[in-house]
């Protein structure tokens, strides 16, 4: 019987990840020469999880990395070694080679073996003799030749039931092995009235005939070595003299290496099986039972609207809208429920950053205090995977740049010369919030304004706020450290930052202080299936917009647009001229003949652009579940997705900023 | 048909036992820590109990003392599933009143096998 335990690999995927992280914030709290043995405790519980599980999905490299760790941490648990800044260091370090090591075997991927392999050296010699001496193997007594056979005497103790053991299943497996002669003895057993039938009486005197090793003996005995008198006497060939079996076997002493060969990870899975990630997610069963709760809420409403229409008379119009209106809230509520089981806390974002900020402090030589808040915020796991690398690149760079380079500088500025860098979370309107705030010495607007004129970014006599030059930074080739450190910025920093968080719907906002420090403000949709848009119709066609890019729509009247040669119309709005994209000639609609005078103008932004839209008619406001183009149908410039709207027709739904780069570039194809 | 009562605090390995065990054609009931397996073996009589050592909540030789204390689990087979190779866990089991142990890495086939001993 084959039985497939590669099913399962997935969820052990999953707990190894939380496992490694259960470590790492454990590893981080402990307090250097002081062992808090529940603390480690936690630690040792998840490494010997991520043993276990690894061993018996022949992750032999994992197994084998983790036993080490659990050897090291039991010594810590016992006070047999202090803890110290060098055993933290390097538990972490293997932390960061089994998430290696786990993930490279989930995506299929080679490993960097030579640093993990460097990391196990590093353990084994910090273990030192210990470990090889732990790693002995025993041989197996091969020396059978001179034995005939086995001689045993098993007498069980009274209570050997007590522990759930039979002696009867002891001897079934000794006729297992090997041809049995067997005598009992009763001289023990008590007269009926006095036999408790609870204990045993009854002993045995066994001949085992044939090759066995005395191993594969005393593994039938192996659970009741302590519940009974057992004694086991070789039955030896008088020819080869052999003395009886109270003479060890010969040892012989192998030790391993912890990792001898990392490629020995396996691989073998299929690439398909390998690409499966992310797909499965872990939902708190409250979150289940709440839509389980809705659905039979939903059942109900539904039977009662289907036993009102078997015989409906028009005096029951207002049970019927009393009926859609409990639907209407049933699917809302549905809806709400749906969504937040997509929902995960933000701290699965947010975990690795403590770790993140312990291991650069040292590497900038900063002392530098994270703080957090809002870990509970929950966000769409969509975004939560996305988010991670952005806010790894604002926290580094707020490291790097923001906080003064030496507690001197901090001490003069009159600041405590620990560093801080905030992490905050929350949701404002319907929109998460993080910031991540520094309290360093601030952006210097003018050297940032020298430096992007240097790098042709802006001319020379462009007057610009203070404002305007921070978002300076974030343009593609722009870095304000004088040399490119390791930890942040080779250039290609913000403006990646900003891209990311903008494809997931939210954007990147700078304030700063000089001499106080900066703050970057991410916003970002609470979920990326749906969106609040504003249904607008031009022509003959509903269009969707998205409600965050709209900042104002106006009524025309009779005023008029001014021509700008070459770059098409221009309208003026409070004295500011801005650029009037005519949604009837990008959708080739009909356009009525008035209205200029008598149309809407809806004032739009994106990434900072501000145009006018023009539109015949503003209609409803909803949200809108937002379906893929490139899925259905295929990439098209200036939409971002299609939805099917509540009388059932579909309408497109408007990528603003596909729109101002189309009209840009009018006669130029799409640049997608 | 047999019921089994399998107790591990990590998902992948109870999924893996009780897949393995219903292969075999038992009936198994799962518990994530001691705790739970200790309710559960309270409203469901079960024929083997096979636990995990070192988990949250209760491990599993407290599970073990606990279980030998009910009249109806003097005597049935507990085994401990357990990685800890040291010879003082499973001492500490057998003290506790555990019938034996199978050990982590399983092999499918050798656990049932050796269930179908205890279990007969």
């Amino acid at each position: 019987m084959a039985l497939d335990m590669s099913q399962f690999l997935q969820t052990f995927y999953e707990e190894s990840a939380e496992g490694l992280e259960t470590m790492e914030t454990g590893l981080l709290n402990l307090d250097v020469g002081r062992a808090d043995s529940e603390e480690i405790n936690t630690i040792f519980r998840a490494a010997h999880s991520i043993k276990g599980g690894s061993a018996t999905f022949g992750l032999q490299a994992v197994a084998d990395f983790t036993h080490h760790m659990e050897t090291l941490l039991d010594e810590l648990r016992d006070g047999r070694r202090a803890v110290s800044q060098e055993v933290v260091t390097l538990l972490l370090e293997s932390v960061d080679a089994l998430r290696e090591l786990l993930s490279a075997s989930q995506s299929n991927q080679p490993v960097d073996a030579e640093r993990i392999n460097a990391t196990g050296q590093k353990m084994q010699a910090l273990l030192g003799v210990e470990a090889a001496a732990s790693e002995i193997t025993q041989s197996v007594n091969s020396m059978t030749g001179g034995i005939h056979g086995w001689s045993i005497q098993f007498n069980p103790h009274r209570d050997i039931f007590m522990s759930g053991n039979d002696p009867m299943r002891i001897i079934a497996e000794l006729n297992d092995l090997a041809e049995m002669e067997i005598s009992l003895n009763a001289d023990e057993l008590p007269l009926l009235g006095d036999l408790n039938p609870e204990e045993s009486y009854l002993s045995w005197d066994i001949t085992l005939h044939g090759d066995l090793t005395r191993d594969a003996l005393m593994e039938v005995f192996a659970w009741v070595e302590g519940e009974c008198d057992l004694t086991i006497t070789e039955i030896v060939d008088t020819a080869t003299e052999r003395e009886t079996a109270a003479e060890a076997p010969a040892e012989m002493v192998r030790s391993e290496p912890v990792v001898e060969n990392v490629s020995r990870v396996e691989m073998k899975r299929e690439e398909k099986r390998g690409s499966g990630d992310g797909g499965s997610i872990r939902v708190a069963i409250e979150k289940v039972d709440a839509v389980i709760n809705l659905v039979g809420e939903l059942v109900i409403t539904q039977s009662m609207l289907s036993t009102l229409g078997e015989n409906f008379e028009s005096g029951q119009i207002q049970s019927l809208r009393d009926g859609l209106a409990q639907l209407e809230r049933n699917t809302r509520e549905l809806q709400e429920d749906v969504m937040r089981m997509r929902m995960l806390p933000i701290s699965f974002v947010f975990n690795r950053f403590p770790r993140l900020v312990h291991d650069l402090s040292a590497k900038l030589g900063k002392s530098v205090e994270l703080r957090m808040t809002g870990e509970s915020t929950e966000v769409d796991k969509t975004v939560t995977e996305k988010l991670s690398d952005p806010l790894v690149h604002l926290i580094r760079n707020s490291m790097d740049h923001g906080i003064e380079q030496s507690a001197n500088e901090r001490r003069k500025a009159g600041k405590s010369e620990t560093g801080v860098v905030e992490l905050n979370a929350y949701h404002k309107g319907g929109n998460i919030v993080i910031e991540v705030r520094d309290d360093g010495r601030g952006l210097n607007a003018e050297k940032i304004r020298q430096k992007a004129i240097e790098k042709g970014l802006i001319e020379a006599e462009r007057k610009l706020s203070d404002e305007e030059c921070y978002e300076l930074i974030m343009l593609p080739g722009f870095s304000t450290a004088e040399t490119l450190s390791d930890v942040s910025g080779r250039g290609v920093g913000m403006d990646v930052v900003r891209k990311n968080i903008q494809s997931l719907g939210g954007s990147v906002e700078v304030t700063s202080e000089p001499g106080l420090g900066s703050c970057f403000t991410v916003r970002l949709p609470l979920t990326l299936a749906i969106l609040d848009g504003q249904t607008v119709r031009v022509g003959r066609q509903n269009y969707i917009v998205p409600l965050v890019s709209i900042v104002e729509s106006i009524q025309l009247r009779g005023e008029l647009f001014n021509q700008v040669a070459g770059k098409g119309e221009t309208f003026n709005l409070r004295d500011q001229y801005i650029p009037v994209i005519r949604l009837h000639d990008i959708f080739n609609e009909p356009q009525a003949d008035d209205s200029e005078f008598g149309g809407l103008l809806m004032v739009v932004e994106s990434e900072g652009n501000k145009v006018a839209l023009m539109v015949d008619e503003l209609l409803a406001q909803q949200q809108v579940v937002i379906k893929s183009m490139e899925a259905n149908y295929e990439r098209v410039c200036g939409i971002s997705g299609a939805t099917i709207l509540g009388d059932g027709t579909v309408a497109l739904i408007l990528d603003i900023n596909g729109i101002i780069q189309m009209h840009r570039g009018r006669f130029n194809s799409c640049a997608a | 048909m047999a019921t089994i009562l399998a107790v591990d605090d990590s998902a992948s390995m109870r999924q893996m036992v009780s897949h393995t065990l219903k292969s075999a054609g038992y009936d198994v009931i799962d518990a994530a820590d001691g705790l739970q397996g200790l309710n559960k073996a309270k409203t469901s009589q079960v024929n083997l109990v096979i636990t995990d050592v070192n988990m949250p909540q209760m491990d599993g030789i407290t599970l073990v003392k606990e279980l030998r204390a009910l009249p109806q689990y003097r005597f049935t087979p507990i085994l401990l599933l357990t990685t800890e190779a040291g010879a003082d866990k499973k001492a500490e089991g057998k003290a506790a009143g555990a019938t034996g142990w199978l050990v982590k890495p399983f092999n499918p086939e050798q656990m049932l096998a050796t269930i179908k001993k205890v279990i007969r």
